[in-house]
């Protein structure tokens, strides 16, 4: 390419100057390049560093069976053992409320968008409604659930209040990703259903959904994934508790990060250190691993479109 | 919105599926329309019962069209509802914050916007959010400042100069990040990056000390905004990331094999074609990036030192303070009687005006930008980006 570009009558514009490779223009390219990749580099540094302390700081107590069947019942910081079964569990009660109450309202939702309100007014506004929500911090979910949970309705603070809140966390993700979805979902496939006589919902409950239905499962996993890590709407709407609690109704209820957060003062204590860090690495494998079990069946289960 | 019933789809008696099922197969066109598509579907396998009912009413099948139909109805009752409750959560969240705001602003005894006092409680409260609102404003911005760089350094590098083999994993790796936590940030921020980071503060502070915001303490207190700014700029880099790769990958090819094809270098190539056309992208992607860091909560509680209360408020980026979301967090246990909620409530009114802002200037910056207003989203694995990349 080169060459050709060399036999060619010098260019003497101002503006720029393609006639050659000159030594400024090269070397800004590889000035350029080296840049690019050191922000790569500096990207990967933290993401390897945060999982190496983790992992070496928190694996060897997760060998333990008692670390998965036990509760920090009667266990003080200084002692050792017990385990995090209290706040495994919590955190997979809530997780499964929230996505209990927000999956459906995400789906309709998205259906909504996609099959009913599709150019409307109010489409517009339910979209821009979900950017925003999607930007509410959740420290404010939190708030706001306090604000009517227990402000104004007088109830106590229990799990199930964090999972109204992480509703509001979990509903724009799952919506929005279900949308991406239902959008991908070939016309033809609707117009041949609607070319046979099924009516609309029929089609959609059907046709649509079931066509969408991998990347449906992606966006809710991806969901649970964000909300389990969430630790503020815990610190206000649910207090710590060291013993097992499966009812969301009454009484305080353990949770991963709160388990952290509980311990992360008394780091000084080896025991307590433990704790932290096999707490941390267990929570980042449950968010991982629905991740990429989100990532699994997405790719298992792509729309074929034209 | 055409049914208020339909707000609450948990509320109904049955679940909406089997329920709709057993409506439809009571009226008499429904079952004929679904008789008729069976039939078809199957291949004449099941045509015994249902060419009775076609046979009964072809007259109907022309007056009932399947608009009018009692599940169509039904189901977009729900559709419109689920819409609907959308709409409400955000307008609840502003009324609900603001109706509990307002008595303990009218309590107040100082200026709610400009004081920088934090007494909410007793006979006299007395708070106010300037301070709060300057140290998220500014962690948040110098975290944007130091993610958006290395973001779209990222991006690039995923779709311009990594090899596909490398690439892909590449894009998966800095999406985990986005899988961390945030109290484990906070964790790994306090306890293991502080500390190599005191060289750079005091490095800077004795450079630039002269500069009332980059004046530092005598002491190595490492939880410091800074601190703060760099583990944030960390944890908003996959948000931003995401979303400009996305937008670079769809710069047109034939403005890149333009430029190739008249001799541009790769960097030329990418300054000229790729960073043109994501430009409005980059920026609402860095907006969406500072919107997450104003939220952010526990990573800042965790890192940042509160001031002793006796202490002159010190401006500096290299000492310590309180945002709104921390400030909430760290006194969740004090939220005893209604004036000291209501305080706080109100901090986190203006944290969610200032955040709805921010990421409404995102939102019309690509509304408005024309080559990327109506973009399709390519395939799933831009939907798989933690529902950031909206």
């Amino acid at each position: 390419m080169t060459a050709i570009v060399e036999n060619k009558p010098a260019y003497d514009g101002k503006a720029l100057d393609l006639t050659g490779r000159s030594g400024a223009r090269a070397f800004k390219n590889t000035l350029a390049t080296v840049l690019i990749v050191l922000a790569f580099v500096i990207a990967i540094i933290p993401l390897v560093w945060i999982l190496w302390t983790v992992i070496s700081k928190g694996y060897h107590l997760l060998l333990n069976a008692e670390w998965w069947s036990q509760s920090q019942r009667g266990i003080t910081v200084r002692r050792e053992g017990g385990g995090a079964y209290h706040a495994i569990m919590g955190t997979l009660i809530m997780a499964l409320i929230t996505a209990a109450i927000a999956v459906p309202i995400a789906i309709l939702g998205a259906v909504y968008l996609v099959e009913y309100g599709k150019g409307t007014k109010v489409a517009r506004a339910v979209s821009f409604m979900i950017d925003i929500l999607t930007g509410v911090p959740s420290i404010v979910a939190a708030l706001f659930i306090y604000a009517v949970w227990i402000t104004v309705f007088g109830f106590n603070r229990v799990g199930f209040a964090v999972s109204l809140s992480l509703v509001l966390l979990m509903l724009p993700v799952v919506l929005r990703s279900t949308e991406e979805m239902l959008k991908l979902v070939p016309d033809e496939l609707r117009e041949a259903s609607y070319a046979l006589g099924v009516p609309k919902w029929k089609t959609i409950l059907k046709v649509v959904v079931p066509t969408a239905f991998g990347g449906i499962i992606t966006g809710v996993m991806l969901g649970l994934a964000r909300v389990m890590g969430e630790t503020a709407p815990l610190l206000i709407l649910v207090g710590y508790s060291k013993n097992i609690n499966l009812n969301p109704f009454e009484g305080f209820m353990g949770a991963l990060p709160t388990m952290i957060n509980q311990d992360r003062t008394e780091l000084a204590l080896q025991p307590a250190a433990d704790r932290v860090w096999a707490a941390a690495l267990t929570l980042i494998l449950l968010v991982l691993a629905l991740n990429l079990l989100a990532r699994l069946v997405a790719r298992f289960s792509t729309i074929k479109s034209k | 919105m055409s049914s208020p019933d339909g707000t609450e789809p948990p509320g109904r008696p049955a679940g909406p599926e089997p329920k709709i099922e057993d409506l439809v197969d009571e009226t008499g066109p429904a079952l004929r329309f679904d008789a008729l598509a069976e039939e078809t579907d199957d291949d004449g396998r099941r045509t015994g019962g249902t060419a009775v009912a076609t046979k009964d009413d072809s007259k109907k099948e022309l007056a009932l069209g399947p608009v009018g139909h009692l599940g169509d109805r039904l189901f977009s009752g729900l559709a419109h509802g689920s819409g609907a409750v959308v709409i409400l959560i955000v307008a609840f969240v502003g009324v609900f914050l603001l109706a509990l705001a307002i008595p303990a602003l009218a309590d107040n005894n100082s200026n709610f916007l400009f004081s920088r006092v934090w007494e909410p409680g007793g006979a006299e409260p007395r708070f106010g959010i300037a301070a709060l609102f300057y140290t998220t404003l500014i962690s948040s911005v110098i975290a944007m400042v130091i993610a958006v760089p290395i973001a779209i350094g990222v991006a690039l590098f995923v779709t311009y100069y990594a090899p596909r083999r490398i690439a892909t994993p590449v894009a998966h790796a800095v999406d985990l990040l986005a899988a961390v936590p945030s109290i484990v940030y906070g964790l790994w921020g306090a306890l293991f990056f502080a500390p190599i980071l005191l060289p750079v503060i005091n490095g800077l502070s004795s450079a630039l000390g002269w500069i009332p915001v980059f004046d530092k303490a005598p002491g190595d207190n490492v939880g410091v905004i800074f601190t703060v700014s760099v583990v944030l700029a960390i944890m908003i880099l996959p948000v931003v990331t995401a979303i400009s790769r996305e937008i670079f990958a769809q710069t047109p090819i034939s403005h890149r094999e333009g430029a190739l094809a008249l001799g541009a270098t790769r960097w030329e190539m990418v300054r000229m074609a790729v960073l043109p056309y994501g430009r409005s992208g980059v920026v609402s992607a860095s907006m969406l990036g500072l919107g997450r860091a104003l939220g952010e909560t526990v990573a800042v509680m965790i890192i940042l030192t509160v001031p002793n209360g006796n202490d002159p408020w010190d401006p500096s980026i290299f000492a310590g303070g309180e945002t709104f979301a921390s400030k909430i967090a760290n006194n969740a246990a004090e939220f005893d009687s209604p004036e000291k909620t209501g305080a706080f409530i109100a901090a986190g009114l203006v944290l969610f005006v200032v955040t709805f802002l921010v990421n409404s200037a995102a939102r019309l910056i690509v509304a408005r930008s024309a080559p990327g207003a109506k973009r399709p989203r390519r395939n799933r694995r831009a939907g798989a980006t933690e529902g950031a990349s909206a």
